[in-house]
């Protein structure tokens, strides 16, 4: 089809196209990210996440300037939630990067988190294919404000920004409550702010005791103000060697193995669930299960067991 | 028993033997009646404390606390201004709308400029395609200003100028222009809006990042109140506020509270409280809520002047007095059956009269499509006209004073805006609290709720969602010429020729060297308009200098 | 199992500061249902275009009170037919006059709400649209 030829020649809008088209999960969805996956794994990804308000896409904004100058094609993927009530979104984060929209080298996406959990939407990571055999050679990610179990973002970035300011409760309790862990590089976001150095040493405190037996090992933390564009040269260069001290431990390969791994996991689960829901029809039958537990004429495991055993018999897969 | 417990009693009974009877027969037309405060109740009886707290709180007209006016004859001695915003198109239209509404019995000037003048960009900036003479007169240099105001005597006639970011260079232009007529400054007698805070929050017209637009603006505090001491150097706007959809309360607080920002960055500045504090004065809508809205500009006059005297410790009285004009609600008035909106603008006239404005516009009837037709600015300017010299209501001095309900309410609104200013205060003032979005936050989920009262009819607006008709009116209206940017273009080249390109540079060299100092800037527009500087030139010299404000939205 | 959502771009094109209207819309969309991009004030109409483009919206709404509509509305269906995007259906409102609507429809913006207008109408004509757009 010619849609993957057009994205290669670079035209946005044959591009978003393709994106909704992933999005909307249509059926052309799968051939294209195949046609396309031989000209991908050129991008860099950062995610950038954090609780919400704590600046993630003023930085996103002054990164985007920064990088430019580097002469990057730069694309953005903005992820905001759906609301659970209407199922609508205002996608709010692209009005802090929007000065940017004139730029050829720049794309920016919007997308809404469509029920997903997880911090980013369903098909966020195939929408950075589709950006990254577009030629753009930076991608940045930037999650739902999370809490502290919405981080899929790890499996889909190369590396991750996680950004905290000062009051918006990224005290040391959020800290031990597991958020750490997924930052690659910490960015203490306001500095401009009284109470920016508090979160910093905190912060310090933490990762200090974390890497009390090798200390090399210990993340970056840079200071930056996304609003009064300072310190963000700085977070780039500590960027960059953080994924040169990857590269060199052997690390950044295994990264990115792992993230295929994962990402063919995730495939193929979601392939079987799929395709027991067309063979077992298991949506339609779920109320009637529903009401055979309820009378206790069948146990939850004796009754899936049956009724996968009939369709691996029927499918005469074994 | 005291008189209040008797009345107490009274109404207890009242309710027991008449209300609750009649209450079974025939309910309400609603479970509850609302205003801005709350909950509005079903008859309002004396207040218990009244004796004690008349001659503080309410007092008397001229003095503090100004609850009942800031003048000791008001209208019997002057009437208010009466000042119809205008302008439009070219330099030479606009001059002839004032000669004309100056004969019409008009008092003051009020000059509204084009977007891109408000925005300092020149005509023939590619921002400004579209726009240029939209909704008021393009200025790009001092060549605009003197046909603007040719054959208008600027000693005699008081002059508003609607405008915030570069309020220092149209100024710059105006004692220009009067420079030339022969009328030296001290004899210049207006007002420039000049507040950059409200624009922020509520209007957009914003150029330059807070600090920097303070400092202007303290720069023509100090400039002004030495060289141009009749002058007042900032109308600190509810208006725009009210517009963007807050509510009344909303409206006096966050307008008091920027008032209180000003007056703390020109105390930094190191300027006298009790100079500049004369020269500040104030700017409020009149919405369709009668009593709701003189109980707003009673409570505001009584805020201000606790503000000045126990915040900021002024001594003289001149100082406590809040001053201001008032607009009549623009986004009351419907685009549908068009000639309602000459009802709503009389209601809301009697609103700042009673509430003892000191200068008012009237909106015209048509003004929610394009800007007014002549006729219909002299319907609303009559409006004026006939609430002054034939309802009455200015023979005597705040009349609804000791009107249960107006009292409460006053009490009510002023006890609700402390409670902003207070939590503005523990946010870090309004720079701050602009910053965070909190107040632009509170302001749109009041507009939200607003509008959704009117989806939901729980708020009627005669002619929207009651009371329609299908076949709306054809109505004339003002047009504007769409080939005024070409005219403009061709002015600026012509300027541009004849003027000395070699001192325009210079000064503008010099303009952008003060800018990076410290120095009061006033003197340096000036000298860069009389050469003839564009008003482009000189704010993108300032934004080279002082960077460009990013607006921080929230939805 | 296709999940389609309409997508709309609340764009303000020129100078004017005026936002109560657009932010409303936008929220209000949100509310019925819609996946909503608001722009921000002063935009010039080839990045509302790009914007439009990089969403693949199948809306844009454009909010303006200047009076600037007959120069800037046009502009954007324009620039929109150019970059091969002619299927975004562009609809606007403000300050518009009577007289100047019949123009602007006729330069492709396909319908323009008034000041007053309930949200119900605009939901109704995007819903009239929803075929069109193949969602
Ligand atoms: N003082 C200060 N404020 C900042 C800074 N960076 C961002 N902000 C403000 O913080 C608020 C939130 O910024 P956003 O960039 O929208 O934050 P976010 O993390 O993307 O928010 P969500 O996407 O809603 O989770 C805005 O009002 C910004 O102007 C900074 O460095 N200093
Ligand atoms: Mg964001």
């Amino acid at each position: 089809m010619d849609i993957e030829n057009k994205i290669l020649e670079g035209s946005p809008r044959h591009l978003a196209r393709a994106i909704s088209m992933v999005e909307n999960n249509s059926p052309q969805k799968e051939e294209i990210i195949d046609a396309l996956y031989p000209k991908t794994g050129n991008a860099l990804i950062i995610g950038v996440t954090g609780s919400p308000g704590s600046g993630k896409s003023t930085l996103v904004d002054k990164i985007l300037k920064n990088e430019l100058k580097k002469d990057q094609k730069i694309g953005v993927i903005a992820v905001d939630p759906s609301s659970p009530f209407s199922g609508g979104a205002l996608l709010g984060d692209r009005i802090r990067m929007q000065k940017h929209s004139g730029n050829p080298n720049i794309f920016i996406r919007s997308m809404a988190s469509r029920g997903h959990l997880g911090g980013i939407s369903a098909a966020t990571s195939d929408v950075t294919k589709l950006l990254d055999a577009a030629g753009y050679n930076l991608i940045i990610i930037e999650t739902i404000g999370v809490g502290q179990t919405e981080v899929e973002i790890i499996e889909l970035a190369d590396i991750i920004l996680l950004t905290m300011a000062p009051g918006m409760g990224d005290d040391i309790q959020a800290m031990k409550a597991g958020i750490m862990e997924i930052g690659d590089v910490f960015v203490v976001n306001k500095k401009d702010k009284d109470g920016a150095d508090k979160v910093k040493k905190e912060l310090d405190y933490v990762l200090d005791i974390k890497y009390h037996d090798n200390p090399e090992n210990k993340n970056p933390i840079k200071m930056v103000s996304a609003l009064n564009n300072e310190g963000i040269e700085e977070l780039m260069n500590s960027v960059y060697n953080y994924i040169n001290k990857l590269k060199k431990q052997g690390k950044w390969e295994d990264k990115r193995k792992t993230k295929i791994k994962k990402e063919l996991k995730k495939i193929f689960s979601k392939k079987i669930h799929e395709l027991m829901d067309i063979h077992i029809n298991y949506t339609e039958k779920l109320d009637d299960w529903v009401k055979l537990l309820m009378n206790k004429e069948e146990k939850p495991y004796s009754l899936i067991n049956k009724e996968l055993k009939s369709f691996i018999k029927e499918s005469e897969i074994l | 028993m005291s008189e209040y417990e008797k009345i107490k009693k009274e109404k207890k009974e009242w309710e027991e033997k008449k209300l609750n009877k009649f209450l079974e027969k025939a309910p309400e037309r609603k479970e509850e009646f609302k205003n801005s405060t709350g909950e509005v109740e079903r008859v309002y009886t004396p207040q218990e404390d009244i004796e004690d707290k008349y001659v503080n709180e309410i007092g008397f007209p001229g003095q503090y606390p100004f609850t009942r006016g800031v003048y000791p004859t008001m209208y019997r001695g002057r009437l208010w201004t009466m000042r119809q915003y205008a302008g439009f198109g070219t330099a030479e239209e606009s001059n002839k709308r004032y000669k004309y509404l100056l004969e019409q019995g008009q008092t003051g000037l009020s000059v509204a400029f084009d977007l891109p003048t408000q925005i300092g960009y020149d005509s023939d900036d590619e921002m400004s395609i579209g726009e240029v003479g939209k909704v008021g007169v393009a200025i790009d240099t001092l060549k605009d200003m003197e046909i603007l105001f040719d054959g208008i005597p600027l000693e005699k006639v008081s002059t508003s100028m609607t405008i915030n970011a570069p309020a220092a260079v149209l100024l710059a232009m105006y004692i220009a222009v009067a420079e030339k007529q022969g009328v030296s400054k001290e004899k210049l007698r207006g007002t420039i809006q000049n507040d950059i805070l409200k624009e922020y929050i509520a209007r957009g017209t914003y150029i330059y990042p807070p600090e920097s637009s303070m400092r202007l603006i303290t720069d023509i505090f100090e400039y002004c109140s030495d060289e141009v001491p009749k002058w007042n150097t900032i109308s600190i706007s509810g208006y725009h506020i009210r517009e963007a959809g807050s509510d009344a309360v909303q409206e006096v607080a966050f307008t008091i509270a920027d008032g209180i920002e000003y007056v703390k960055k020109a105390i930094e500045a190191g300027l006298d409280v009790d100079k500049f504090g004369r020269r500040l004065s104030f700017f409020f809508n009149a919405h369709n809520d009668l009593l709701e809205e003189v109980a707003k500009f009673r409570a505001a006059r009584r805020i201000w002047a606790k503000v000045m005297k126990e915040k900021f410790d002024a001594k003289k009285e001149k100082s406590m007095r809040l001053r201001f004009h008032t607009q009549t609600g623009g986004s009351t008035l419907t685009a549908q059956q068009p000639d309602n909106n000459i009802v709503r603008v009389a209601i809301q006239t009697l609103a700042a009269v009673l509430g003892g404005t000191q200068s008012l516009h009237t909106n015209s009837r048509d003004e929610a499509l394009s800007l007014p037709t002549e006729d219909s600015v002299r319907i609303a300017l009559r409006t004026q006209q006939i609430v002054a010299h034939e309802s009455g209501v200015t023979k005597t001095i705040d009349p609804l004073a000791g009107s249960h309900y107006v009292e409460k309410l006053t009490d009510e609104i002023e006890e609700q805006v402390w409670e902003y200013i207070d939590k503005i205060e523990e946010l870090g003032g309004m720079t701050k609290a602009i910053e965070k979005g909190y107040v632009q936050k509170e302001i749109q989920d009041s507009a939200y709720d607003y509008q959704k009262e009117i989806e939901n009819k729980e708020r009627i607006v005669v002619g929207v969602n009651k009371y329609q008709i299908d076949k709306e009116p054809e109505s004339d209206i003002l047009k504007v010429n769409p080939k005024l940017r070409e005219v403009q273009i061709d002015r600026i080249e012509k300027v541009k020729k004849k003027r000395d390109s070699k001192k325009v540079e210079q000064k503008l060299a010099e303009l952008k060297n003060a800018a990076e100092g410290s120095d009061n800037l006033m003197p340096y527009i000036i000298d860069a308009v009389k050469e003839y500087a564009t008003l482009g030139e000189i704010c993108n010299t300032l934004r080279d200098v002082f960077g460009e404000y990013e607006e921080s939205i929230v939805l | 199992m296709s999940d389609k959502k309409i997508r709309i771009l609340i764009g303000k094109p020129g100078l004017d500061g005026h936002d109560r209207g657009a932010k409303y819309i936008a929220r209000a969309l949100k509310d019925a249902g819609y996946e909503v991009i608001y722009t921000g004030l002063r935009q010039t109409p080839q990045s509302i275009v790009n914007t439009a483009i990089q969403e693949d919206v199948d809306f844009v709404g454009l909010s303006l009170l200047s009076g600037a509509h007959n120069s800037l509305f046009p502009k954007i269906v324009e620039l929109l037919k150019e970059n091969d995007a002619e299927d975004i259906i562009v609809f606007g409102g403000g300050v518009i006059p009577e007289d100047d609507i019949p123009n602007l429809k006729k330069q492709g913006v396909e319908e323009i709400f008034t000041p007053g207008t309930p949200i119900k109408d605009v939901v109704d004509f995007i819903e009239s649209k929803r075929e069109k757009v193949g969602k």
